[in-house]
């Protein structure tokens, strides 16, 4: 049995129940939307329609409709790509790294966490598709037998390993997701009123009881799913940044790119998460689930991957250096002080000095510092992929070709239109999905109850039934602590 | 604790109302720890649980209620190789045989450029194949209704449930028993489809 030491700190406050749990969680999906939802929903319609039509003017006109010169080929599309997949890995770290270090804590934050990185993988494979310029073509990349004989695709080339790395970590992050999703639907399907939602949760649900083999093959799959999600997350942006790391451009072609990618990704995940949380924990009332330790620790690893990140920017230009390669130093250069300067000064403030401010234990406790520094650092990491992808590609072997890249209204449109896809998803997941799973953070509301379980494993000889042990008594107001069934339907 | 009327259940006379119908006792438990002692007990007292049913995991439980480890992490492996294979044999098969290409002037089966599609796909085919197996086995698949003993037991209560004959003849010995073990109530009830 494990020790539940008695000096722990609670991870959710206020002494809930296990029906309070449920309460909470579910008031947001059962209650009639509020008036701040409403209002987001319908700012994130309008960046959603930005983006259809910055899609269809790229569809209709082509890829001329961007920014794009014969110098600077891959721009805004593969920063914003870069971008979105680096946010969406800090879900599957949550979900799948923490599971395996048992840091519980994670339970009030995983099932939304893991929602962003489904949505920010899918604003991500916008930017690869709509690049493609004929996107109806996109089945190029699988590989299936050319029409003309039997041509297939490239193994050799990391834009095809991206398609694969993308694809599995997609559908592996929507499985994991879903799988944990069951159990909750299971409770809003059993106190569901109206016929629409009673089916539609059942629907959810899969036919989910609770039964306590089906739990401990739930437990048996997570902790599988964690074990390849882990290796799975570190691959996926390893790949991403082969698509630089394999070409022989100055400023990509370095071995650091890897581990500096992964890093960076984590960073702009935990950044990402760190916005929708402290938004959602206010706008549902969360704030016993979503605590300022739960602030304090993710503004913990953010500082410790920005730090990484800080040290890797240093790397890569002791390395410049240090190859004597003159192209690869000219890049570096160009980088601090060429045209593009703002750029990387951006990038250098926003994540190297910003996250050095959490070492202060105010600053880590503090919300609006957390918000501003979370947006301040989401801000940095899209400068550095623009840093990375157009300072280089701008200026590199033959002065000849050097060209300057600006975005046209188009470029800007797609990108804030996937902010708008990302939103508007994120918004309708938070209304009819429930944004904390509930089954797991009920395995933690007695992390730290003093007089903690009496039972020891199966015949272990105590047979005395032990007292309730939980925090409080059943105090929910208007249902009685041996409530009879279907209390819930009776009280209509 | 153990009575001959619970291990022996008497025969049944009466013509059976529907034999799809079940009938359960049902334990009601505010507390997984108190469940856990329960359910040693009421298997001591030589009775068989049909099954437990809980808001959320309890650890221990399996052991208590002899449910055997899953073999789930077996056939998860066992998809994993599978698609490792398909990968090393899509990709030798295409650029190595159907249709070699010089590229880069590499050799055709280049292999260290064939990890990351190999662990990429290795990783798909073990995610979705355990999956795919859990749900399977575990019967669970989308359904217009879904039958539940008790509505409580996907929030805050912890459900035993004991099978009964077709005369319920062991209900007051049960009652009992769980009573004794802690249950805040003891319901019987009836079930068409389950």
């Amino acid at each position: 049995m494990q020790y539940v030491s008695p000096v722990r700190e609670p991870l959710i406050t206020s002494g809930k129940t296990y029906h309070d749990v449920t309460q909470d969680i579910c008031y947001q999906v059962e209650a009639a939307p509020n008036i701040r939802w409403m209002g987001a929903l319908g700012v994130a319609l309008v960046l959603l329609g930005v983006f259809f039509y910055s899609v269809y003017r790229t569809l209709w006109f082509g890829i001329g409709e961007w920014g794009l010169n014969k110098t600077v080929g891959w721009a805004w599309d593969i920063t914003n790509f870069v971008w979105w997949v680096g946010i969406g890995h800090a879900g599957t770290l949550i979900s799948a790294v923490l599971l395996l270090f048992r840091q519980k804590w994670r339970s009030s934050i995983n099932r939304a966490a893991e929602a962003m990185t489904i949505f920010a993988v899918i604003c991500a494979a916008m930017f690869p598709v709509l690049h493609m310029g004929r996107p109806w073509l996109a089945f190029y990349v699988f590989p299936l037998q050319n029409t003309l004989g039997s041509l297939w695709a490239n193994f050799n080339s990391p834009l095809l390993w991206d398609v694969f790395a993308i694809s599995t970590y997609f559908t592996v992050s929507l499985v994991f997701w879903y799988t944990g999703l069951v159990p909750d639907f299971a409770t809003i399907r059993d106190r569901a009123k109206g016929k629409i939602a009673k089916f539609s949760y059942s629907m959810l649900s899969m036919g989910w009881t609770g039964s306590a083999k089906h739990w401990s093959r739930y437990e048996t799959v997570s902790l599988i799913l964690a074990g390849v999600s882990t290796p799975l997350v570190l691959s996926v942006h390893t790949i991403v940044s082969m698509d630089f790391a394999t070409s022989v451009v100055p400023g990509w072609h370095t071995t650091i790119f890897p581990p500096y990618f992964v890093a960076g990704a984590i960073f702009s995940g935990f950044a990402m998460v760190l916005t929708l949380m402290l938004i959602t924990r206010v706008v549902f009332k969360l704030e016993d689930y979503i605590t300022l330790e739960h602030i304090a620790l993710m503004n913990k690893i953010m500082m410790v991957t920005g730090s990484i990140v800080g040290v890797a920017y240093i790397t890569e230009f002791f390395i410049a250096w240090y190859s004597q390669v003159e192209y690869e130093q000219y890049a570096f250069i160009n980088r601090a002080t060429g045209p593009y300067w703002w750029a990387y000064l951006g990038m250098m403030s926003c994540n190297v000095l910003s996250p050095q401010f959490v070492w202060i234990r105010r600053i880590r406790y503090s919300i609006t510092m957390t918000f501003i520094l979370s947006i301040i650092v989401n801000i940095g990491m899209w400068f550095e992929r623009f840093v990375i992808i157009v300072t280089s590609l701008h200026r590199d072997y033959l002065p000849s070709s050097w060209a300057m890249f600006s975005p046209t209204r188009i470029d800007v449109g797609v990108y804030v239109g996937t902010i708008g896809l990302f939103f508007t998803l994120f918004l309708l997941f938070a209304k009819f999905f429930p944004v904390i799973n509930m089954a797991e953070v009920k395995t933690i509301l007695k992390y730290t109850v003093n007089d903690g379980p009496t039972y020891g494993g199966a015949n272990d000889g105590s047979r005395t039934p032990s007292r309730n042990t939980s925090p409080v008594p059943h105090a929910t107001p208007g249902v009685p602590a041996s409530a009879p069934v279907n209390y819930d339907k009776q009280n209509d | 604790m153990t009575s001959p009327a619970l291990t022996a259940a008497p025969v049944s006379t009466a013509p059976a109302a529907s034999s799809s119908t079940k009938r359960f006792a049902l334990g009601i438990f505010d507390d997984e720890d108190t469940l856990l002692h329960a359910v040693d007990n009421v298997r001591a007292a030589g009775v068989k649980i049909y099954d437990v049913f809980s808001p959320y995991p309890v650890h221990g439980i399996d052991d208590a209620l002899g449910i055997e480890r899953s073999r789930l992490p077996i056939a998860a492996f066992f998809y994993g190789m599978c698609g490792l294979a398909f990968a090393l044999w899509m990709q030798i098969y295409m650029l190595g045989f159907d249709w070699p290409m010089i590229i880069g002037g590499k050799p055709n089966i280049a292999l260290p450029a064939f990890i990351p599609v190999s662990f990429e796909l290795t990783v798909f085919f073990t995610c979705h194949g355990m999956v795919i197996t859990f749900y399977t086995i575990s019967k669970l698949y989308p359904r217009f209704k879904t039958p539940v003993l008790d509505v409580r037991s996907t929030d805050d209560k912890f459900v035993m449930a004991i099978l009964l004959d077709e005369q319920s003849s062991q209900m007051p010995q049960l009652t009992q028993l769980l009573r004794e073990n802690g249950a805040s109530e003891v319901n019987q009830k009836e079930m068409t489809k389950f």
